[in-house]
């Protein structure tokens, strides 16, 4: 047997054998879908899509599942209105990736066109190293360093005590948790947009400073122009991160599934939230009781399909962006 | 006719001064001098935050680590001094670390070859292109909720940890490390597949025209010549596997020890529960059961150098690799 393997393959063997294993991801993504769609289906068959919409508290509804104990419980247990938490996600998410790419892109152009040449050399492989730093240990700066500076030093007891029936300000919440969300996917974003800069051919850039344009203008007009591609897939793959972080919005966010609202004033940035990735990782325990298990699959499902979302309109988005011949 | 004037060159300006750039800058746009002041704000305001970040870590990490920590078991007390340390963790994040690259590697580095080098039928790389970048939008807590289901079934059973009762949990460090090694595959693979399109078309013909057959020309030509390219895709991969805490927390127990299965030495070990180094920390934060944040600045600090090591080794091997590949390879994040 060994022997046979040992022997030099013949293509046709060789191109069928790889061409299985590279079938291998597809697979596992088929089985993906199918498995998380089987078990969120109780939930969708008996909420329909108005479980996507809002009404009641969904911590209270979760609660009320984990009693539930029976095999086959009621059609009444499945009752969930995610939004809230689906609403904490996109918060979370999209204030961290709207700061992180005008921070990316203002740092990418700093290192590559501004930057005196010894931090230049010193910043690349120190963002590359922050792109790389675990996201736990910036949920334990976040949850030790930032939630009680915000909560003894910039919310004042007058806000506390103007909502104390509503909600418990304790610094947890959406400011802490778009800043530890920013500060993760920055690095990631500006690394990759590094990396696109650096593979703009320099005498494009030279010719457009020969054409009158002052050096900042022409890494704006050229460089960044030619490398949109990239700078889309970067923020479709920080996006992606953003809205999966399960482990850090779990530990800053103040793990309660309110709505910020923003007609709140000020105190919009300090409210709690919860969201769906945080909020599977919070019943965990939980997955033994039927309904609970669904509505956590569901959640999933939802994450999956946004992931799946992001990459699609990132391919769709780039595709006639990508005029210049550049790999990206 | 009148004889013209003699036109008048128009007149210059003083030539501008080569001054250098940086002191151009007032001569430019309004708002370019605005994007020019927020662009040095950025930078160096990175430049704070990570010299702020590294320091405190280092600053706490020194002076809660001390060595026993790393080679005692974590135990149960409310005293912080008396909870132990995290040998098992470690011991947890290497296995983690070596199971994940283990199988993601030759399954990325494969899957890369058939693409680029093979690639027919069009559309089964283009799937094949496509699931792998749908991998690596995936949330990793989708994995592990993915592999909770998939290891719950009684096929499986073999490999996970079970209840006293029989009933099976679906979680286990081969569970774990399976889901795990769907982190590193996007990373492996995209590096693999740069470095084989940044070789020369040359190189292959060269080696068709002495007689090589096209996996001939794979294993000894262009396998050699993006290894360097294997391993900075694999050290990355690593680098997110030992990053990932959700599935550790879900697949792996995020259990206080490891917990073995059985008796089989080996085999009985990646049976069983157990934690990491993230996992650690997640516990020991004030979210956590533990609540020991001490211990999780100690541990943090060495999930911190063990990122820093990995880092290193992707800077050396991409640099002694570019001196030794035929190719314009670069690294991929």
């Amino acid at each position: 047997m060994l022997d046979r393997l040992r022997r030099p393959w013949s293509d046709d063997r060789a191109e069928r054998t790889l061409g299985a294993i590279a079938c291998l991801a597809a697979i596992a993504i088929a089985l993906m879908v199918v498995f998380v769609a089987q078990r969120a289906w109780p939930t969708f068959q008996r909420e329909g899509l108005s479980w996507l919409g809002s009404g009641g508290n969904v911590d209270s509804q979760l609660g009320s599942m984990a009693f539930n104990t029976s095999a086959h419980p009621a059609a009444s247990a499945y009752h969930l209105r995610a939004w809230p938490l689906i609403y904490g996600t996109l918060l979370t998410s999209g204030f961290a990736v709207i700061f992180g790419l005008a921070i990316s892109l203002l740092t990418a152009i700093f290192v590559v066109d501004l930057a005196p040449p010894v931090l230049r050399r010193a910043m690349t492989p120190v963002i590359r190293l922050l792109a790389s730093v675990p996201s736990v240990i910036y949920g334990l700066i976040g949850i030790l360093v930032l939630v009680p500076f915000v909560g003894n030093d910039l919310i004042t007891s007058g806000q506390k005590e103007s909502v104390v029936n509503v909600i418990q300000l304790t610094g947890a919440g959406l400011l802490v948790s778009v800043a530890i969300l920013t500060l993760m996917i920055t690095p990631i974003m500006t690394a990759l947009t590094i990396e696109a800069l650096a593979s703009v051919p320099r005498s494009w850039h030279e010719g457009a400073v020969a054409l009158g344009l002052n050096p900042l203008r022409a890494t704006i007009a050229v460089s960044l122009r030619a490398i949109r591609p990239a700078i889309v897939a970067a923020t479709a793959l920080a996006a992606a991160r953003a809205i999966g972080e399960a482990i850090v919005i779990d530990m800053v966010s103040g793990g309660k599934a309110f709505t910020p609202k923003p007609w709140d004033g000020l105190i919009f940035i300090y409210e709690p939230l919860r969201s769906l990735a945080s909020t599977i990782i919070d019943q965990g325990e939980n997955l033994t009781e039927p309904a609970i298990r669904s509505s956590i699959y569901a959640f999933a499902l939802l994450l999956m399909f946004s992931g799946f979302m992001l990459s699609v309109a990132s391919r769709l988005i780039r595709r006639p962006l990508r005029k210049y011949e550049l790999s990206s | 006719m009148a004889h013209a004037e003699p036109v008048t060159p128009p007149q210059l300006s003083a030539p501008p001064r080569r001054s250098g750039r940086r002191s151009s800058v007032r001569s430019w746009r309004r708002s370019d001098q605005l994007i020019w002041l927020l662009a040095w704000l950025a930078g160096t305001g990175l430049c704070v935050a990570v010299a702020a970040i590294v320091t405190f870590l280092a600053a706490k990490g020194i002076s809660d680590l001390n060595p026993t920590l790393l080679v005692t078991r974590p135990s149960v007390s409310l005293d912080q001094s008396h909870s132990g340390g995290f040998l098992d963790p470690l011991i947890g994040t290497l296995t983690m670390a070596v199971i994940g690259t283990l199988i993601a590697t030759p399954i990325a580095v494969l899957s890369a070859f058939w693409v680029v080098e093979y690639g027919r039928p069009r559309w089964l790389a283009g799937i094949v292109e496509t699931s792998i970048e749908m991998v690596a939008g995936t949330p990793d807590i989708v994995f592990a909720i993915f592999g909770l289901a998939l290891f719950q079934l009684g096929f499986f059973a073999p490999l996970s940890f079970r209840a006293s009762g029989g009933g099976v949990y679906g979680r286990s460090f081969i569970a774990a490390g399976i889901m795990m090694s769907l982190l590193a595959l996007p990373l492996t693979y995209t590096a693999t597949r740069n470095g084989l399109r940044a070789t020369p078309r040359q190189l292959r013909e060269a080696s068709v025209a002495l007689g090589k057959t096209r996996i001939a020309t794979i294993r000894r030509v262009l396998l050699p010549n993006v290894r360097s390219d294997i391993a900075t895709g694999a050290t990355l991969g690593m680098g997110r596997i030992i990053g990932s805490t959700a599935i550790v927390v879900l697949l792996l127990g995020a259990t206080l020890q490891n917990n073995s299965q059985g008796n089989v030495p080996l085999l009985g070990f990646l049976r069983g529960t157990g934690s990491t180094l993230t996992s650690y920390i997640f516990e020991n934060s004030p979210s956590g059961e533990g609540n020991a944040p001490q211990k999780a600045y100690a541990a943090a600090f060495v999930l911190l150098l063990l990122v820093l090591a990995l880092n290193g080794l992707v800077a050396r091997i991409s640099r002694v690799g570019a001196a030794g590949a035929v190719n314009a390879g670069r690294l991929s994040l």
